[in-house]
């Protein structure tokens, strides 16, 4: 029973085993970037840099086909682009940050339809937005676990500089932090284990193994240390469960695993012990003095 | 101590093409305690924010600083007191210039005497997000301590505080100015500025006195101050006055 459940997908199936790999990798390095952009309160800013790489891979599609390098590469480029250039596009025009991102990803979302329709078809077009298992190679597991490998060591570093940047910035400028550098270092990691997971659980779904688990994990800690523990657990939990839910049920393994995270965090909302709707609600007996 | 003298000189910084400080000239003497008062939009913060260098002045400048030498308090809102901070980390941060961004912190056990001289006795567990308003300021002071700078600046230190902890912070300020620093604070409550600082700055994006604080605030000053237009000049010429 528990063999066949847990270990036999695995045993069988080497693409099943290498996603597993990858994405527990990914499970490691992403969850942080999304518990770092939310605590910046750019929790969208991640889905709109997952729609941002869309065209890259779809320029690298209708260039190469489905070779993972052209599309990781096409993915990576147009993933900067719409990171730095937002940012670049708002301070140049004196608009707003987030007016830009909007118009951005908009913009690359139904550029990278367009040209993936061209070319392809309705199944390469579902395959591209929402991953499917069967296309983890070695090429696109190296990518994942290299791109894990540079996240946590980019955080290891990091850490202070981003922690200082978003609790007070002026300080953190006083101080001679270069905020905006580790701030687009951020994004470009960001990007980079986006394009890394695409592959597994495709560029929309992507995003939700970052956002869902860091999110969830606000409802389990007071510190950031404590949730990007939280997050990362969730994550390699909704992982293994959700690869092995689309094993069995024959699920597309993106919206499988971004589902289990999703009913992580419904979970957390309810019943976590910081600010969860129970905690929040029930009423207590409180201290004397 | 070895604390500078800060000499600004025709200092001009402007949002957009308005000033918000206007080719201001002083000087901030060695353990000099200054306050700096202005009707509200006088430039007082921004001035704050020229010497600690956190906006570029569009012109003239100001002598006499070295790395490290000025700690800022800011004002509260410019900081995200939700952030899942615990006090003693957030306190820590003012021991950025010995540790940096990787290095290990040098005696942090100072971090809780920081939190013990501002009466913030065990809180070094507790989440930033739980202190209330008069508290936060007292993590900022501890902050400050820790900090160690010859030349300290304060937003509006004892806005919205009651005052039990206005007097704490007070004396801490005072324990400051004893040991030979210099302190250029942001104030409106003219009745403390009288009692605590003997120099004053009037402010109102021109420099209108700066001296004696009895003599700065002369009825005469405090009018002129007054007068400043709240309202930018629709009809302003370009200034031409030329850049020292």
């Amino acid at each position: 029973m528990i063999w066949d459940t847990f270990l036999a997908p695995f045993a069988e199936f080497g693409f099943l085993r290498r996603a597993l790999v990858g994405c527990l990798a990914l499970s490691l390095s992403a969850p942080p970037l999304g518990v770092f952009l939310m605590l910046r309160r750019m929790s969208l800013t991640g889905d709109v840099l997952a729609h941002g790489i869309l065209p890259g891979v779809a320029l690298g599609f209708v260039l190469a086909g489905l070779w993972m390098p052209a599309l990781a590469f096409g993915g990576l480029v147009a993933g900067l682009i719409v990171a730095l250039g937002s940012g670049a596009l708002a301070r140049a025009t004196g608009g707003r940050e987030d007016a830009a991102l909007a118009g951005l990803y908009l913009t690359a979302l139904a550029a990278g339809v367009t040209l993936i329709s061209w070319r392809g078809s309705a199944v390469e077009l579902t395959q591209l937005l929402f991953g499917s298992v069967l296309g983890v190679d070695d090429a696109a597991l190296l990518l994942m676990g290299g791109a894990a490998t540079a996240t946590l060591l980019f955080l290891a570093f990091a850490w202070r500089p981003l922690i200082l940047e978003c609790f007070d910035p002026s300080f953190a400028k006083a101080v001679g932090v270069r905020g905006s550098v580790w701030h687009l270092g951020l994004l470009a990691l960001v990007v980079v284990n986006l394009v890394a997971a695409f592959q597994a659980v495709g560029s929309l779904m992507a995003v939700g193994l970052m956002m869902l688990p860091a999110i969830a994990a606000r409802h389990w800690a007071r510190d950031v240390g404590g949730m990007i523990a939280a997050a990362v657990a969730l994550a390699l939990v909704a992982t293994l469960i959700g690869l092995l839910a689309s094993y069995h049920a024959d699920l597309p393994s993106g919206p499988a695993i971004v589902l289990t995270a999703a009913g992580f965090w419904l979970i957390s909302l309810v019943v976590g012990p910081v600010d969860g709707l129970i905690a929040r609600y029930r009423p207590r007996p409180h201290l004397d003095g | 101590m070895n604390t500078p003298e800060l000499r600004i000189r025709d200092l001009t910084m402007t949002h957009g093409r308005r000033p918000a400080v206007h080719h201001l000239s002083f000087a901030l003497k060695p353990g000099a305690m200054m306050a700096v008062v202005g009707p509200n939009g006088a430039g007082k913060s921004s001035l704050l924010r020229a010497i600690a260098g956190l906006h570029a002045p569009s012109e003239g400048r100001i002598e006499g600083l070295s790395p490290g030498c000025i700690a800022l308090l800011p004002q509260q809102s410019a900081l995200d007191r939700a952030f899942p901070l615990s006090c003693r980390d957030a306190v820590l941060f003012g021991l950025w210039g010995e540790s940096g961004a990787f290095r290990a912190t040098p005696r942090p056990e100072r971090v809780e005497g920081a939190l013990d001289a501002v009466g913030l006795h065990g809180f070094g567990r507790r989440p930033v997000g739980s202190l209330s308003a008069g508290q936060f300021q007292r993590l900022l002071f501890a902050r400050l301590l820790l900090q160690d700078a010859p030349v300290i600046l304060l937003d509006e230190p004892f806005n919205a505080l009651d005052a039990r902890t206005s007097a704490d912070l007070l004396a801490v300020m005072r324990r400051w100015h004893g040991e030979g620093r210099s302190i250029l604070a942001v104030l409106h409550d003219i009745d403390l500025v009288r009692r605590e600082f003997p120099e004053t700055l009037l402010l109102a994006r021109e420099g209108i006195a700066c001296g004696p604080t009895e003599v700065a605030l002369s009825a005469e000053n405090r009018l002129r101050a007054r007068m400043m237009s709240e309202a930018w000049a629709e009809q302003a010429e370009i200034c031409d006055q030329a850049a020292a």
